[in-house]
């Protein structure tokens, strides 16, 4: 285990070293955040329909949408140079580089969402300092289960032709159980609900957060291999 | 010890390795020729484990940690300099991180890149970055070298350079197995030649007191039968 935890933290250093070298996905992602937050902000009516019915949602799809673009990015590193095949030539455990990826995605999306979080509360002025910690817990859940499964597909579509459309089209469906939870968990929240109203949504948060996880480590293998 | 059994692997119609079986031992160097398409790189390939046979089976003493691999690709991240590529791939290989910065100066000054290590990657030229996959390949100190056309891209005071260190690493032990398409390349290596031809082994021998032309006649011989 402390073989493939190192393995694993030696290929999530080498994608953060890499990402903070280019900035590439995650200049993209943030910028993609605010502008989306920006656009949604002046392209709403707040007469017609109230902020707090749409605040949640447009919070988890401006996530989604750019956490994709960091996901797209987590193999396609690895085709620079072939570096892919190294590390499957090398003992390095598929587990191992799946939970690098996931690592490192993780990370990435984090950094985008601590950014799009204040634009967000900026934007739609809604008050969060007394549930921030609840919040930043439910995105915390969601994150790790859609980051999961966004790794190992885009680990599934990195060998095809547009990768970045395949990725969107086979990943969307697969979010929707998380996505849901997290907004409907979001809503209550900035609703001043307590958070034991959202007790069924966390349960399907973790619930999916466990399967997947699981589920990914084990099914990563089989993607990769030739 | 490296042997191979039976082994068998077809892309569609067209048949890759056909019943190839062969044994080496420490000391040893197989050169492996062959036309383009012949299947040298799958053979090579399924050396290294990154292609599973569809039939046969592959020992090599010490499994995946024994191998180091020169593929056609460099496998190596431009965005990280040649030290820093060299520490990724020693961790991965589970060199000990007390040894791995004098591991990597090593092979660096081997190779003639003692200067250039702080240099990114994408900065070198091809030949330097040919020696810099080549460094990669030996950071674990392998027992087993696997080489894919391993002279592309070097001048020819690289290619003699190759060939020495080659030669060192034939008598410190190590089992060599070299694919070429170029029978001038690498013969005064061999102590075994082989010439694939579709897919199959069609001669397999010591190579004895034969020098280049010798070998290069045997060739043409064995590709224009049947």
């Amino acid at each position: 285990m402390a073989e493939l935890l190192r393995q694993a933290w030696a290929v999530a250093r080498k994608d953060l070293v890499l990402e903070l070298r280019t900035r590439t996905a995650l200049v993209s992602a943030v910028v993609f955040t605010a502008l989306v937050l920006t656009l949604f902000n002046f392209g709403r009516d707040p007469t017609a329909v109230p902020t707090l019915d749409l605040a949640p949602t447009v919070l988890w799809v401006t996530f989604t949408f750019a956490a994709m673009l960091t996901l797209n990015r987590a193999f396609q590193l690895e085709l620079e140079n072939q570096a892919l095949e190294g590390l499957l030539v090398s003992p390095l455990s598929r587990t191992s580089l799946y939970w690098g990826k996931l690592i490192a995605n993780l990370a990435f999306v984090a950094v985008v969402e601590a950014v799009g979080l204040p634009l967000f509360v900026l934007f739609f002025n809604v008050s969060v300092s007394r549930v921030l910690l609840p919040l930043v817990g439910v995105i915390a859940l969601a994150t790790l289960g859609f980051v999961a499964v966004g790794t190992l597909f885009s680990a599934l579509v990195i060998r095809t032709r547009f990768a970045e459309l395949l990725l969107l089209v086979i990943l969307l469906p697969f979010l929707l159980p998380p996505l849901i939870g997290a907004v409907q968990v979001t809503a209550r929240l900035l609703a001043g609900r307590p958070l034991s109203e959202s007790v069924g949504y966390l349960k399907l948060l973790a619930a999916y957060d466990i399967v997947f996880v699981s589920l990914a480590s084990f099914l990563f293998r089989f993607t990769v291999d030739e | 010890m490296l042997s191979i059994e039976g082994l068998r692997h077809v892309y569609g119609p067209v048949v890759a390795l056909d019943n190839v079986s062969f044994m080496l031992a420490p000391g040893q160097t197989l050169a492996i020729f062959g036309p383009n398409g012949a299947g040298k790189t799958t053979l090579v390939k399924v050396l290294a484990g990154l292609i599973r046979p569809q039939r046969g089976t592959v020992r090599v003493d010490g499994g995946r940690r024994a191998i180091g691999w020169i593929g056609h690709e460099s496998h190596l991240y431009d965005h990280l300099t040649v030290r820093e590529n060299l520490l990724f791939w020693a961790s991965l290989y589970g060199v000990p991180a007390a040894a791995r910065e004098a591991r990597a100066a090593g092979v660096a000054e081997r190779l003639g890149l003692a200067d250039r290590v702080e240099r990114p990657v994408w900065s070198l030229s091809r030949g330097l970055a040919q020696r810099a996959a080549i460094a990669r390949a030996l950071i674990h100190d392998p027992r087993v070298l696997l080489l894919d056309e391993p002279f592309t891209g070097l001048d020819l005071a690289a290619a003699a350079e190759l060939r020495v260190l080659l030669g060192e690493l034939r008598g410190a032990g190590r089992t060599l197995v070299l694919a070429t398409h170029n029978v001038d390349e690498g013969v005064e290596l061999a102590t075994h030649v082989a010439f694939q031809r579709r897919g199959r082994i069609v001669h397999f021998a010591p190579r004895g007191g034969r020098d280049a032309a010798q070998v290069a006649d045997a060739y043409r011989r064995a590709m224009s039968d049947g």
